[in-house]
């Protein structure tokens, strides 16, 4: 057989093979792929406009968001959020005076609970932005964390 | 009150005073300046006499960077040499549970033998290169992996009747003391005098309990920091020269300062920012 | 040796999952100190949880995340649950690790 025919032909074969077993495997629920537009912005508003698609939040008492309030290390700020709200979507958490203020994301399925916790780094006293989507709509708890620096410890 | 205690302690510390007599001083004035703090939570060091750090320190404490380091230093400690000897044959019980036994005053070498130097002791014995006690690295994770063996272990430093370790913890001492730097600090000057006060950001940590607490992972760096390097940081911030890491200074004022912390349980490796 | 290290326990049909991950997270902004050179970004970009198989999250971490990085969560499950976290870098790089619900 023709090595060029051969070869064409297996590629048809394969590519037809994967469209076939990607449509049977399709998972129910699809996570957005990496948002490196989002993670790239420096304006709090405008990231928060590029994970949503708009600006209509909510602030409530129902995200609990815990982070210190001096941040003894901006290397290391243990941040926690969670929510008594049903059917949570997402969790996102924003550090305004970081250089992009989005930090990271938290993609949940309705088994998860909606509480998350992680640590991150701050350059400077910054609002930080704890934003839940539920049923929809989103909603806000934020909590200035004070950054210090400078000191004998060096 | 709390000048009286001052004035006790540097007169005490003027005269010849016996090493327990120095230890005595030093826990009376931290129990007048911080008199909620027991003396076992100074294994705890800034945090505790500082509540508002404490409560982040005990989040990263749930799940610390250090156990990373733990689990390599213990691959790292169970390596045998390429000659075919471990670690374990270098350390009395095979090297577990013994880091409050270091340093010692070695009366036939006549010099303060600390556990750092012990392990690359242990190295060069088994014709292995030393390891480097600056930035991190397998010196680290392995002085990190026998102090979490040694946890809840109490220190029991005895200085040996021996005219040569009296000399090295009066040596240490005297440098404890002594100011230095272009900043003209002591190490007490941070650590006794002004520490639960605030120096620009920092809160200078309690002299007792230093020891019992390394390596630690500095959030700052981001990895272990061994206690001689942590020496040289501290010189370097306040302007002077730092000595060697195992050099015979900060191997005799590792001794001093191990001994005022007698009594207090090895809690190493410990997370600071 | 494995990057990741996981607790997960149960308590009242609740499972709180606990990770920290051994990754420099670097953000690329930092310049190496004897060359002058910015040292590249390299961090975890995506991690998944999955319990028994199904995924129960799906992170996705930005560099502002700190080194040696540190993750909770947690979702309704049972004692003996096999939970399996996977992260992956802006570099290709992965790491896989299972634990069992205590």
């Amino acid at each position: 057989m023709n090595r060029r025919n051969f070869l064409k032909k297996s590629f048809l074969t394969a590519a037809v093979l994967a469209t076939t077993t990607s449509l049977l495997v399709t998972p129910k629920k699809t996570f957005a792929a990496w948002p490196k537009k989002s993670f790239d912005i420096t304006d709090l508003g405008e990231s928060i406009k590029s994970v949503y698609g708009h600006n209509d939040t909510t602030e409530t008492t129902k995200v609990k968001l815990k982070a210190p309030d001096i941040a003894e290390n901006g290397a290391i700020v243990p941040i926690n959020i969670k929510t008594s709200l049903k059917n949570v979507e997402s969790i996102m958490l924003f550090i305004e005076n970081n250089p992009q203020p989005l930090s990271s994301g938290y993609n949940l399925t309705s088994k998860a609970v909606p509480s998350i916790g992680t640590r991150v780094k701050m350059g400077k006293t910054s609002n930080v932005i704890a934003a839940v989507k539920s049923d929809g709509k989103v909603y806000t708890a934020s909590k200035e964390v004070k950054v210090t620096i400078g000191g004998c410890g060096g | 009150m709390r000048l009286f205690g001052l004035i006790i302690l540097l007169a005490t510390f003027n005269v010849g005073a016996s090493p327990e007599d120095d230890q005595e001083r030093f826990w009376e004035y931290f129990k007048d300046r911080f008199p909620d703090t027991e003396y076992s939570d100074y294994k705890n060091g800034v945090y505790s006499i500082d509540l508002s750090s404490r409560e982040q320190w005990e989040s990263i404490e749930d799940f610390p960077p250090y156990e990373i380091n733990i689990e390599q230093g213990e691959e790292l400690f169970n390596t045998p040499f390429k000659n075919g000897n471990n670690y374990a044959s270098c350390f009395e019980n095979e090297g577990i549970g013994i880091r409050q036994n270091y340093p010692y005053f070695d009366e036939d070498r006549g010099e303060v033998v600390t556990l750092e130097l012990a392990i690359n002791e242990c190295r060069i014995k088994n014709s292995e290169k030393p390891y480097s006690y600056y930035k991190g690295g397998p010196m680290a994770d392995i002085s990190a992996y026998m102090a979490y063996t040694s946890n809840g272990n109490k220190i029991e430093l005895e200085i040996p009747n021996d005219e040569k370790a009296m000399k090295a913890y009066e040596n240490g001492k005297k440098m404890y003391f002594t100011k230095v730097g272009q900043l003209n600090f002591s190490c007490a000057d941070c650590h006794v005098y002004q520490t639960g006060t605030k120096l620009r950001a920092d809160i200078p940590s309690p002299a007792i309990g230093h020891t019992t607490h390394f390596p630690v992972y500095r959030s700052s760096a981001g990895r272990l920091v061994t206690l001689h390097e942590r020496f040289a940081g501290c010189l370097n911030r306040v302007r002077a020269k730092p000595y060697k890491a195992q050099g015979e200074e900060y191997r005799n004022l590792e001794y001093f300062i191990t001994y005022m912390s007698n009594g207090l349980e090895i809690n190493g490796p410990g997370s600071r920012k | 040796m494995s990057t990741i290290k996981i607790r997960a326990k149960e308590s009242n049909g609740v499972v709180t999952v606990k990770a920290l991950m051994k990754h420099p997270m670097e953000t690329g902004k930092r310049k190496d100190k004897k060359t002058g050179d910015n040292i590249p970004a390299h961090f975890i970009q995506e991690i998944s949880g999955k319990a028994n198989g199904s995924e129960v999250i799906v992170v996705h971490w930005g560099p502002a995340v700190s080194k040696n990085p540190y993750l909770t969560f947690a979702y309704n499950g049972s004692k003996g649950d096999k939970v399996e976290l996977t992260w992956r870098d802006n570099k290709g790089n992965q790491d896989s690790k299972s634990v069992e619900v205590k």
